[in-house]
Formats: C-alpha cells, sequence, structure tokens
C-alpha cells in the first residue's frame, strides 16, 4: 500500500471549470446553506441532526464530495474546487462535524481500502448525510499501543462474532457505523493478526456510553461488544492484514486532524482558527488590556502560531501530495497541532484571568470557555495518537533514527505479557 | 525552502550550493575573522555573475528572474548562503537595487546600478527609522545617527530614510559625503559587518531622492518586508543544515555501546526540532510568496515570520549544541558560526517582539 494520498482524477476537459463551479455555487447558496451561527456551536442531538440536512442539502446541490471519485456518488474534482468552495462559503453554516472523522479518516480509508462493494453502499450514504462513521481503535487496556489490540472476532462461518471494549471514540453515540480493529489470529506476531471491520453501531450486542471528561462535555464514548455478528463482506482490505489498512486510516487521520484532507470542506469546527483569534481580540478588550505590552504580546502570538500554523498544514499537504514528503510527515503537523492548542490555551487562561475562572451563572462569556477549554487542552496532545507517539513516529519512520526496544516484536500475541497479567 | 520550485530554481539552487561549497564554504568564515571588509569581493563579484544581485531588478535595467517573482528566486539564494553562514551582503545590495529599479531616475540608475550588480560596488540599506531632514531650497540637509547598518562600512551608496516636512523621502547618498561618519561596529558574526552610519548636516542635492519626494513611507516598508524575508530564509537555510549535522552526529556517536540517535530522549527532542525546522521553513516560504504577490496581509505575514523564526532558530540551534555535547561549545567545532549569525538575524531588522507588536496592532489597532 502506497504512503501517499490517492485521489483518482479525470481527463481535464471532461469536469466542470473552477469558474462554473463557482458561479453555481454562488447562485445556489444563499437559499440553501443558512448562515454560520453566531457564538460557539455545541454538538448536541440537535446540532447533530441539523448537519445531517445541511450535508443532504450539499448533496442535492450537487456539492457534496467535491474530491471524491465520481464512481461512488462524489464530483472528482481537484483541491482548487475545494479551495473555492471554502472561500465562498466561509460565511455559511456547513456540516462542520461531518468531516472529523467521517469525512476526513473513514471515507478516505474506504476510497483507499473498501471493496467496491463496500464502497457503492456506504460512500453516497455518507456524502447524504445519512450514514455518520467512527473509529474503534483505541482500548482501555492501552490507547498507544495500538496494535495491542485485545477485542476479538472469531470466525464462525460466513460471519466474526466480535467481542471486547474499545474507548475514546469521539461522538459514537450519535454514529451509525464504525471501523473496528479487531485481532482475528492469536498464533501470529501482534500486527499480522489484526483484521479490520465495518461494524453497524445502533445494534443488539453493542452498548455505547458516554465519558464525561474534565471540561464537562460527553462526546468520548466506550463500547462494549458481546457476541456482536460481522457479515464476513464487512472485512476491509485482508483478513489478518486491518494493521495496513489502520496505518492508512492514521495517515488520513494525522492529514484530517491538521486540516489537509482532500475530502474535507470549510473548518473543522466553527470554534477553529479565525473564530479563536476573535475570541481572544474580544477577551482583551473586553478586559481592557488593548495597551497592555504584554497582553499584546501574548495575543500576536496565539495569531502568529495560527498563521505558521496554516503555511505548515499547507507545507506538509503539498510534500505528501508530491511524494517529497512520505505519510508520517502528517504526525509533523498532528505534533504542531497538539502543541499549538495547548500553548493557545495557555494564553487564554493568561487572558482572561479572574474571567476564566469565575464569571456569572448563566453566561456563555469568552473567559468562562476559554477558562475551561484549558482544563482538558491535553485531549489534544492525546487523541489520534499521544504527542509521544508522534516524536517516535517522525524519529523513527521520518528521520530513520533506531526504533524503540519492543518486547512483543516476533512473538505470536497469545505469549506477550500484558497489563495485569495475560 | 519552497517545496514547489520550477526546473529553473531547482537548477538554480543546485548551481548556488556548488559554488558557495566550492568558493566560500564554513570555514571560509574563519578566515574572515579579522577581516575589515567581511567578504571576499572577488567571490561576491562571481555570485553576482550567477545573480545574486540582479534577481528584483527589471530587465530594463538589466536584471531578471527565473520564475517571474525575484524574489522568489532570491530567497533561495538566501537559504543557501545559510547553509555555510556565507559572508556577502545580499541584503543591503538586494534592498538597495530593489529601490532604485523601481524607483530610481534614469541618472540615478545609470550611475549607481551597473556597479551594484556587476558586484563591484556595495549598497547599504539604512533601515527604517529615518534621520531627520530639513529642506534647504531644493536640497535636503540630514542629521542623525542609523545603525547597526550592515555593509555600511563597505557602501559605495546609502540608502536612507529621511524625514521631512511631515513626510518621508528616500535618499541615495553617496559614501564619504562632508558630515558622513561611518564607524564599523564590533559584533557577534565573525564575518558580517555592522556599522553606526551618522549625518552632521549632510547636505544633498534635490536628485538623490529616490522615488516620490515626501511619500517613501510605503517604500520603506516594502524595503522591510524585503530584508526580512531574505533574512528569514537565510535563517531557515542555517537551522536546516545545523538540524541535519545534528542528525548525522547523533547516529555516528557512540555511547553506553549504543548510538546517540537510538536514545528515546534525544529522539523526541530531534522530533521536536523537526517540527520547529519544517514550521520554520512553511512561514519562510509564506512570507515570500505573500511579499512577492504583494498581497493585502504581506506585512502582517512577514512579520508573523520574523517573530517565528528568530527566537526558535537560535534555540533550536542551542538544543543541538547541547545534543553535540561538549564538543558543541567549543571554538573548532562549527555550530557557533551559525549560531552567531541566526543571533544576529533574530535582532537585527527588527526584534520578535518589535514584529509581534505589528501583527498586535493589526488586531488590536496602534498601542497608544
Amino acid at each position: 500500500m502506497s504512503n501517499d494520498t490517492t485521489v483518482d482524477t479525470v481527463a481535464p476537459d471532461d469536469i466542470e471549470s473552477v469558474d462554473a463551479f463557482r458561479a453555481r455555487l454562488r447562485a445556489w447558496l444563499p437559499d440553501n446553506l443558512p448562515p454560520i451561527p453566531d457564538g460557539a456551536v455545541e454538538r448536541t442531538d440537535e446540532r447533530w441532526e441539523h448537519e445531517r440536512v445541511l450535508q443532504r442539502r450539499l448533496w442535492d446541490g450537487g456539492f457534496a464530495g467535491i474530491r471524491v471519485p465520481r464512481a461512488y456518488g462524489g464530483l472528482g474534482l481537484t483541491a482548487e474546487h475545494t479551495r473555492v468552495f471554502n472561500e465562498e462559503t466561509a460565511a455559511y453554516d456547513l456540516p462542520f462535524s461531518l468531516n472529523v472523522p467521517t469525512l476526513g479518516i473513514l471515507l478516505a480509508t474506504l476510497v483507499d481500502a473498501g471493496t467496491h462493494e463496500q464502497k457503492l453502499r456506504h460512500i453516497p450514504a455518507i456524502l447524504k448525510g445519512e450514514e455518520l462513521w467512527v473509529q474503534f481503535l483505541s482500548e482501555p487496556s492501552g490507547g498507544s499501543d495500538l496494535a495491542g489490540c485485545l477485542t476479538r472476532a472469531d470466525r464462525d462461518g460466513d460471519l466474526f462474532m466480535l467481542n471486547g471494549s474499545k474507548i475514546w471514540s469521539s461522538g459514537a453515540y450519535s454514529a451509525d457505523y464504525a471501523m473496528c480493529l479487531a485481532r482475528t489470529n492469536w498464533d501470529v506476531p501482534k500486527h499480522r493478526g489484526l483484521t479490520m471491520f465495518i461494524v453497524k453501531i445502533h445494534q443488539p450486542g453493542v452498548t455505547v456510553e458516554q465519558i464525561r471528561q474534565t471540561d464537562g462535555s460527553t462526546e468520548f464514548c466506550q463500547e462494549f461488544f458481546d457476541d456482536v455478528p460481522i457479515p464476513v463482506g464487512d472485512v476491509v482490505g485482508e483478513i489478518d492484514d486491518g494493521w495496513s489498512v489502520a496505518n492508512r486510516l492514521l495517515v488520513h487521520e494525522r492529514m484530517a486532524v491538521g486540516g489537509g484532507s482532500p475530502y474535507t470542506v470549510g473548518r473543522n469546527s466553527k470554534q477553529e482558527v479565525g473564530d479563536e483569534g476573535a475570541e481572544l481580540i474580544g477577551l482583551v478588550r473586553s478586559r481592557g488590556l488593548t495597551h497592555d505590552s504584554h497582553a499584546r504580546q501574548l495575543l500576536a502570538e496565539a495569531s502568529v502560531r495560527t498563521m505558521v500554523g496554516k503555511a505548515l498544514v499547507e507545507r506538509i499537504t503539498t510534500g505528501m501530495t508530491t511524494g517529497a514528503m512520505p505519510g508520517s510527515a502528517g504526525s509533523l503537523m498532528k505534533l504542531y497541532g497538539a502543541e499549538a492548542v495547548i500553548r493557545r490555551a495557555e494564553i487564554g487562561v493568561e487572558l482572561a484571568g479572574e474571567d476564566g475562572v469565575t464569571w456569572p451563572t448563566g453566561s456563555e462569556t469568552a473567559g468562562a470557555r476559554l477558562g475551561q477549554y484549558s482544563l482538558g487542552r491535553q485531549g489534544a496532545a492525546l487523541g489520534g495518537g499521544s504527542n509521544e507517539i508522534q516524536r517516535n513516529i517522525i524519529s523513527e519512520r521520518l528521520l530513520g533514527m533506531p526504533r524503540e526496544a519492543a518486547a512483543d516484536r516476533d512473538i505470536p500475541y497469545r505469549d506477550v505479557r500484558r497489563t495485569g497479567g495475560r | 525552502m519552497d517545496l514547489e520550485l520550477t526546473e529553473e530554481q531547482t537548477f538554480f539552487v543546485e548551481t548556488t550550493r556548488r559554488f558557495l561549497e566550492a568558493e566560500s564554504g564554513i570555514a571560509a568564515v574563519r578566515d574572515l575573522e579579522h577581516d575589515p571588509v567581511g567578504y571576499d569581493p572577488k567571490v561576491w563579484a562571481r555570485g553576482a555573475e550567477l545573480g545574486w544581485t540582479t534577481l528584483l531588478v527589471s530587465e530594463a535595467d538589466g536584471g531578471g528572474s527565473f520564475s517571474g517573482h525575484g524574489l522568489l528566486d532570491l530567497v533561495l539564494v538566501a537559504e543557501e548562503m545559510g547553509r555555510v553562514v556565507s559572508p556577502g551582503p545580499l541584503v543591503p545590495v538586494n534592498v538597495v537595487a530593489d529601490a532604485l529599479s523601481r524607483l530610481g531616475s534614469p541618472e540615478q540608475k545609470a550611475e549607481v546600478l551597473p556597479g551594484l550588480l556587476s558586484g563591484e560596488r556595495v549598497g547599504a540599506w539604512c533601515g527604517t527609522r529615518p534621520v531627520s531632514g530639513r529642506a534647504d531650497g531644493d536640497d535636503l540637509v540630514l542629521s542623525g545617527t542609523c545603525g547597526p547598518v550592515e555593509a555600511g562600512g563597505q557602501a559605495d551608496h546609502l540608502l536612507v530614510a529621511v524625514e521631512h516636512d511631515g513626510g518621508c523621502s528616500q535618499v541615495l547618498v553617496p559614501a564619504g559625503m562632508t558630515g558622513l561618519k561611518v564607524t564599523q561596529l564590533s559584533g557577534v558574526d565573525l564575518a558580517r559587518r555592522f556599522a553606526d552610519v551618522r549625518f552632521d548636516d549632510v547636505v544633498v542635492p534635490g536628485d538623490a531622492v529616490v522615488g516620490p519626494r515626501g511619500e517613501a513611507a510605503v517604500e520603506v516598508e516594502h524595503a522591510l518586508r524585503v530584508a526580512c524575508t531574505l533574512q528569514c530564509a537565510e535563517s531557515t537555510g542555517i537551522i536546516d543544515k545545523v538540524f541535519a549535522l545534528t542528525l548525522e552526529y547523533l547516529g555516528d556517536r557512540y555511547s553506553f555501546g549504543r548510538p546517540l540517535s537510538s536514545y528515546q530522549a534525544l529522539k523526541h527532542r530531534v522530533a521536536d526540532d523537526k517540527v520547529t525546522l519544517e514550521a520554520c521553513h512553511a512561514i519562510a516560504t509564506a512570507a515570500a510568496r505573500a511579499v512577492a504577490d504583494d498581497a493585502p496581509d504581506a506585512g502582517e505575514v512577514v512579520s508573523a515570520a520574523k517573530a517565528w523564526i528568530g527566537p526558535r532558530a537560535t534555540e533550536m540551534i542551542q538544543d543541538c549544541v547541547q545534543l553535540h555535547g561538549g564538543i558543541g561549545v567549543t571554538w573548532e567545532h562549527d555550530l557557533h558560526l551559525y549560531l552567531r549569525r541566526a543571533t544576529v538575524n533574530r535582532a537585527t531588522h527588527g526584534t520578535p517582539e518589535f514584529h509581534a507588536e505589528r501583527v498586535a496592532a493589526t488586531k488590536l489597532g496602534a498601542s497608544a
């Protein structure tokens, strides 16, 4: 499996020109998409339903899946078309939450690794807003050692029976399908006995529990599987070769989280980038710090970090698309992004001062949001592979430094020592 | 370096790199430590033949670029010079040549440009802080000090900003005029020379004004952007090379029976340095493109690059010194040559704090 991102290309004379695309979009937008909402957008059940509707409108209007192959319901257009789409839709409400993970990670992995039948079954449904997807990778026994997966799928005729538990899947309670990594062979070393499955989330045997996080949000979930039957036709890639599919997925994850996915449009969330800058500016003004040189330096730092981040995403995405950089370069964006979140959270706390720890009851102040946001800031350095894992990937895969010693290499997985004994 | 270079640009980079390694390698910097000029004029003139002085100059004036955007070609030279800490007045000569080509009178161009372009003459740019001037008929009388001015002591002409009559003009002052005092400074860089330039009632004729009289503020800003863009490219070249040296060293050096590069504590620091390095490349490229395109946010992006790269370049080299161990703090090792240049680049053409304040001003308006 190659490391670079493959997006099928159509003969240039066969595609809608960028200008025609822009004109069609401009004419369509005012009557079909609402304006971008003021303030923060929380991922409530109503919001999820609303985003499904928005995605359906994009589909009906002929604007869904700009870079998705035509054979699977997409438009098969170019990065330039996406850029134009993003420019023209900046003032409109979009299904921001569908970008990650549904479009940027799971649809992308399906495009790369799914069977023709799987793609036909799911990709158009995703583009219509009918299917939201998540990934079931991490397990309670340890998140960073992804291949040390204990969830098992045992073959029973044309079915696999899934048992075990997954964790840290964002928004699983409101999603429809997941890609789930499970162990199908215990007699081979850990990376060689894994298989990737498509799992329908809402069915008997699957229990989804929401986890309350430090900032009060309940987006992350834990899932429990109790004899969940999965048809053989829902295996993604080859049986026992799920690790390659997982790696493909992780490449897409790093690109999507960094903002460099070919399949996402607009921002990854309403809160991203520009708005966060506006929030800090508002805070500096409301706290009377407009002429405070320290506050100005902090605000500038936040702004500079955003600009550098944007430039870095553009550079790495170009590098990965042209083949100048391998897929592991995505970890550079991931690590930069996590550090930027941490530093921006800290700047928010510093600028908010007392307003970040107390606020008038019932009011949604910038200080209140920034103060609480900072409590969970390390999530950015943990989710999607911890910073430490990203540093391993950068040093070992990108820079070729020696790999860490591993006590479980080349040993049948059933003989590997695990947390809490065997 | 920009990842999207044309074939011609790639060839230009290779030619420049080969030339610098052969004629002006890192060892050359050590030889120049006590040289008053700070660079070899013969090497500089040969560099000029390769295009180091002509890229920002129009074809009509004897210049020309490879890509159609001379600045995008010139940053490639700056980056290559950074990789060997090359001496040579790249920033001042190009800022002056750019100003003359775009704004100079036919007489100014004829008198000064050929020498600058051939590398036989040097121009210095006195920076953004204007000296004060008063009009005396058509003449301007200049007083005040500028500095540190790169290559001020080597320059045949100085481009200086003058505040007068409620406006700002750029004036081209020949070296050696009465009342003009240029004092060479000592400094951190072994080769790059800076000077204090003092004007004591220096009388310059009206035809020394470059561009529209009294309306040069936007041109001074442009000069700053060009200077900062080149400086950011040079610093990025420096840390790119230092990073490569360090990575190689960690692989070659053994402790406790294993290569240093196998220690996770060191691998993780190298990973962080790699992120810093790529982020510097990215914002340096963004700055070059924004200035080349004269983008509406060019001033902000350039200042972001200066504020970001300055302290990170020096910090990263210091970290590479640490990763080298004791050899890293010796005179014998080349690391300090890179560190010296990056340290000078951080502080000149505006400190990181100065440029951060410029970014803040775009968000909040000017400070009281």
